[in-house]
This record gives structure tokens, sequence and C-alpha cells, in this order.
């Protein structure tokens, strides 16, 4: 059962010179429960503006989103990891997790026992900023499945981190994937990560845009990241479908020094 | 066998002190400077209207401990009753009554007006002569507008205040709302916050730079302003008093007077805004 439909005509944004900007245009899609999707596409594709749709925070399009068969805003709240951790600076690590937690959540522990779940036992009283990049990711990470939600939107979550503190970030986002059975959808531009991660991929086309592939990964779990499976499940798609996957593969992440905040 | 014991990590038990801290012993040892250049210039000039630091001690204590004005005798009030004994304290008393509700009311609709103009701009646009008009507006001239129009009351007195700082609130405050990061608005949606937790743990904490510094230029403001309403429209309050020493040229009195309203007003700045302003900034730190 499907437990997300996703069927957008058109979104558009006021552009610069008064006319209007065509950001996504004849998308669909559903999404199974428990699975965990990845949607990929180059900058600019309007990925982030379909997950903000998703979560109901941009509710300014044309078409149809249904969660288990409610609008965004009627279904009950998601998981949103975005691209930035976007923790608040004035609450300590503990309190950027409790303050969005329910009831329910508070009175089991859950913000303490996911963050201890997350190695960040230590931080719970430290504020963001001394915190380094990939610790914030974690404290972000938390804080989207603190609620337990039914599904996850994860925004390039692991952008500009240098890769072992982005692999193991990746597997604590499977762990917790397996542990509370969510529905992810991911959000990336990289090929690589989304091989690692995904049940399946779905390939959104430059603006406008939309669905152009719709790709099974049918590897075994756990994936080995640069694994020789997954080498070479990456060089078929790349050679079998050149003209969606051009450029993108190119698109590397970008890696920076992780250790951004003070310790 | 050796074993190291750890710290509880991200635990900050020292911070480095900032500018304003553990400086208290300088600070005193600047007012003993400054008694001793007053002394001084007693010394070598003689002025006539310059009291010595004893003779302003000895006034002080006559006025605390002469009883105040027959509006501070309210025999059903301990607190009353206590605060009638003294003079000073009953005159201190009323004024900083009457600058507190100026300044609460000015932030309140301050706050209120600065929010709106921050974050709608045809708001903004509309009102902005408006806002220019009350900054420049003398202080002097609403207090005798005030008088003249609601009667020499507390009311009056209590508007005037509120008048002339609110424009002062609400500028600094429309700058902080409209600096309110929209990003983190996006998570308390998307996370279904309620708008009480929203507005108490988003908006209120990126205003609080902002509602700091009006609070700070506002108490400023009203300080002096109030005495000024007290000496033209009053018959008790610091204000008051000072119209009746200057009737009688009692310059030991007005200083007393002066000195013990300066120590109440630094003793807001170190017992409440400064604590207040560490607590919610340690974030920074």
């Amino acid at each position: 059962m499907s437990v997300l439909e996703v069927d957008i005509a058109k979104k558009v944004f006021p552009s610069a010179d008064g006319g209007e900007l065509v950001a996504l245009s004849k998308l669909k899609f559903s999404v199974p429960t428990g699975q965990f999707t990845c949607i990929l596409g180059p900058s600019g594709t309007g990925k982030t503006t379909l997950l903000n749709i998703l979560s109901g925070l941009d509710i300014n399009f044309e078409g149809a989103v249904s969660i288990d068969g409610k609008t965004p805003k009627e279904a009950p709240p998601l998981g949103y990891m975005f691209q930035s951790p976007r923790l608040m600076p004035w609450l300590t690590v503990l309190e950027n997790v409790r303050v969005v937690a329910k009831d329910g959540a508070r009175k089991e522990g859950r913000p303490e026992k996911l963050l201890e779940d997350m190695d960040l036992g230590g931080f719970l009283q430290t504020f963001p900023n001394r915190l380094s990049g990939g610790m914030q990711r974690r404290a972000a990470l938390a804080r989207a499945f603190v609620n337990q939600p039914p599904m996850l939107l994860l925004d390039e979550p692991f952008i500009s981190l240098d890769t072992p503190v982005a692999d193991r970030l990746r597997h604590l986002l499977l762990d917790l994937w397996r542990a509370h059975n969510a529905t992810v959808v991911f959000v990336t531009h990289d090929l690589r990560e989304a091989v690692q991660l995904a049940d399946r991929i779905l390939f959104m086309s430059p603006s406008p845009g939309r669905i152009v592939l719709d790709q099974t990964v049918g590897l075994t779990r756990p994936r080995i990241s640069e694994g020789e499976d997954m080498e070479n499940f990456r060089s078929g798609l790349l050679r079998d479908h050149p003209d969606i996957l051009a450029g993108l593969d190119k698109e590397e992440d970008p890696v920076v020094a992780t250790n951004q905040g003070r310790r | 066998m050796v074993t190291s014991v750890q710290q509880p990590r991200g635990r900050t038990k020292v911070r480095p002190l900032s500018p304003t801290e553990g400086g208290g012993w300088v600070r005193a040892l600047s007012f003993v400077a400054l008694a001793v250049l007053w002394e001084f210039v007693i010394w070598a000039w003689a002025p006539r209207h310059l009291p010595h630091l004893t003779d302003i001690g000895q006034a002080f204590w006559t006025l605390a401990t002469t009883p105040g004005p027959w509006s501070c005798h309210r025999d059903s009030n301990l607190f009353w009753t206590i605060v009638s004994e003294s003079g000073l304290a009953c005159n201190l008393g009323f004024t900083l009554f009457r600058a507190a509700a100026g300044f609460f009311s000015a932030m309140i609709i301050g706050s209120i007006i600065g929010i709106f103009l921050g974050r709608v701009k045809s708001l903004d646009r509309f009102f902005d002569g408006w806002v220019v008009l009350g900054l420049n507006l003398p202080a002097l001239v609403v207090g005798i507008l005030c008088y003249v129009w609601f009667g020499l009351t507390e009311t009056a007195l209590v508007i005037a205040l509120a008048v002339n700082k609110v424009p002062l609130v609400a500028v600094m405050v429309r700058e902080g709302s409209a600096a309110i990061q929209p990003e983190l608005i996006q998570v308390a949606k998307a996370f279904r916050m309620s708008w009480f937790q929203t507005i108490r743990k988003v908006h209120l904490p990126q205003l609080y730079p902002y509602l700091m510094a009006s609070s700070r230029a506002g108490l400023a403001l009203i300080w002096k302003i109030v005495l000024v309403l007290e000496f033209i429209g009053q018959s008790n309050g610091v204000g008051f008093q000072f119209q009746i020493f200057f009737s009688n040229f009692e310059i030991e009195n007005v200083l007393a007077y002066t000195f013990s309203f300066i120590a109440v007003v630094m003793l807001i700045e170190t017992f409440i805004m400064r604590p207040l302003d560490r607590r919610a900034t340690r974030w920074r730190l």
C-alpha cells in the first residue's frame, strides 16, 4: 500500500522579470510504506521545493499530495532534516530535540535516548555552536526521528561533510530507518549515496523538475560504500542512461573540513 | 597504573569573564577617585553651591529618617507604613512605580507595533512617518499635552512616559523582527510546534538582543523624563522634591536625592538587567 501519493501538475515561482518560473511540472510518483526512496537530480531541479510541498510547508502548487490519504497539513507531522542542521543556537542539544518532541516522546525520555544512540550523550547541555558539523547533523537527525514519524524527509542532509563522517551518518540513518520502519524520502545529487541508501531511486530532470527514471535498487544490505556491487550498479546506470545522468555523476559532494564548530 | 579522570564532556564549568564582569573593585576604585576629585574641586576653588560629600551624607540621613508626605501614610498596608517612615524611600517608591508603569506599558505596546512593522512591509511603509514623528516629539511637549488633556494625574504621567518611549522601542524591535530567520520558522512549522512554543523558543530569542537594547535605551530615557514630569505636575516623587529643594536652594538635598536615585538605577542594572542579559546570551560564549 502506498503511503505517499504525489501528483503535482505545476509549481511556479515568480521570476525577477515579473514572469513566472516553473519549478516542477507533471511530477507524479508514489512511495509504499517503509520504502527508502532517493530523489536524485542536479542542483536547481526543484528537489527542495518538492520536499517543502510534501512536508506541508509549501501549499501553493497545482495538483495533489496525499500521505495515508490525507493532505500534508492534515497528516501526522513528518520528520524533516534540512540541508543545514538548522538547530536553534540558543537551545542546548537536548533542548533542540525536546522542543519538537511530543509529550509522549518526552515522557519516554526518547530525546535523551536518541542522542545517546547518536553518541551525543556527553553533549546534551552543550550549545550547537560548540559542536562540529557532523555532530550538529547527528543532533538534527535525532530531532527528525524523535516523534517516530511515519515518514521522514531528508534534504541532502550529509552535504559538505567529509567522506568518513558522512558514511557514519548514513549508517546511523539506516539503523534508525530499520528500527522505526519509517518511510524515507531522501533527496541527493550524489549517485553513489543514492545507490548506497535507497530501495529505489527517482531521477529528476533539470528545471522544470519531473521524474524521468524510476529505478529499483536490488542490491542486498548492508551495502559497503564503494564496494564492487555498488560500483557495478552505478556503472550500469551510467551506461544505460547516459542522457539522464549526464553531468550528475560529476557533481561530487564538496569535501570540506568537518570540525566547523568549536569543540 | 595511571587513571585519568575526565571532565564530563560538553559541560562548560568555567567560562571567560566578560569585560563587565569581575571588575567590581575597579568600579569601586573609580568611584573613590571621583569622590577625591569632588573634594579636591571644593578644596581648590571652594564653589558656593558644591557641598562636601559628608554634608550630602548628612542630608541623606535626615531625608531618609524624616517621615514622608501625607500620600505615603496608608496604615492598612505594612509596606506603606514602613515606607512612610522615610520620606526619601516614599518619594523614590512613587517615582519608581511611575517609571515602571511607563516602562512596561511602552515595552509591551512598542514591541507589538515593532513586530508588526518588521513583519508586514506595507504597514512599515505606511507608519514609518508616524514613527519618525514620534521619535522627534520633544518629551516635555508630550508631558505638557498629557497634563492638559488628562489632568495632573498619575495616568497622564504614565501615558506621557509611554508615548515618549513607544517609538524608540518600536524602531528597535522592528529591526529585530525583520531579522528573524525564516529557516528557523520553517523548522517550527515542519515539526508543528504550537504557536506559543514558536513564539517562546523561536521568535523571542531572536528578538531578545533588540528587546534588551530597547529596554536599556528606554530606561535611560524614562529615568530622565519621569523627573521632569514630576517636577511640573505632581505632588510627590523625586521630581516633586527637586522642585521644593530648588525653590529653597537646598543643594545638599538635591544631591542626596540624586545619588539615591542613581544608586537605585545601578542596582536595577546590576541585579536585574545584567543577569537577564547573561542568561539569555550564554549560548554565545
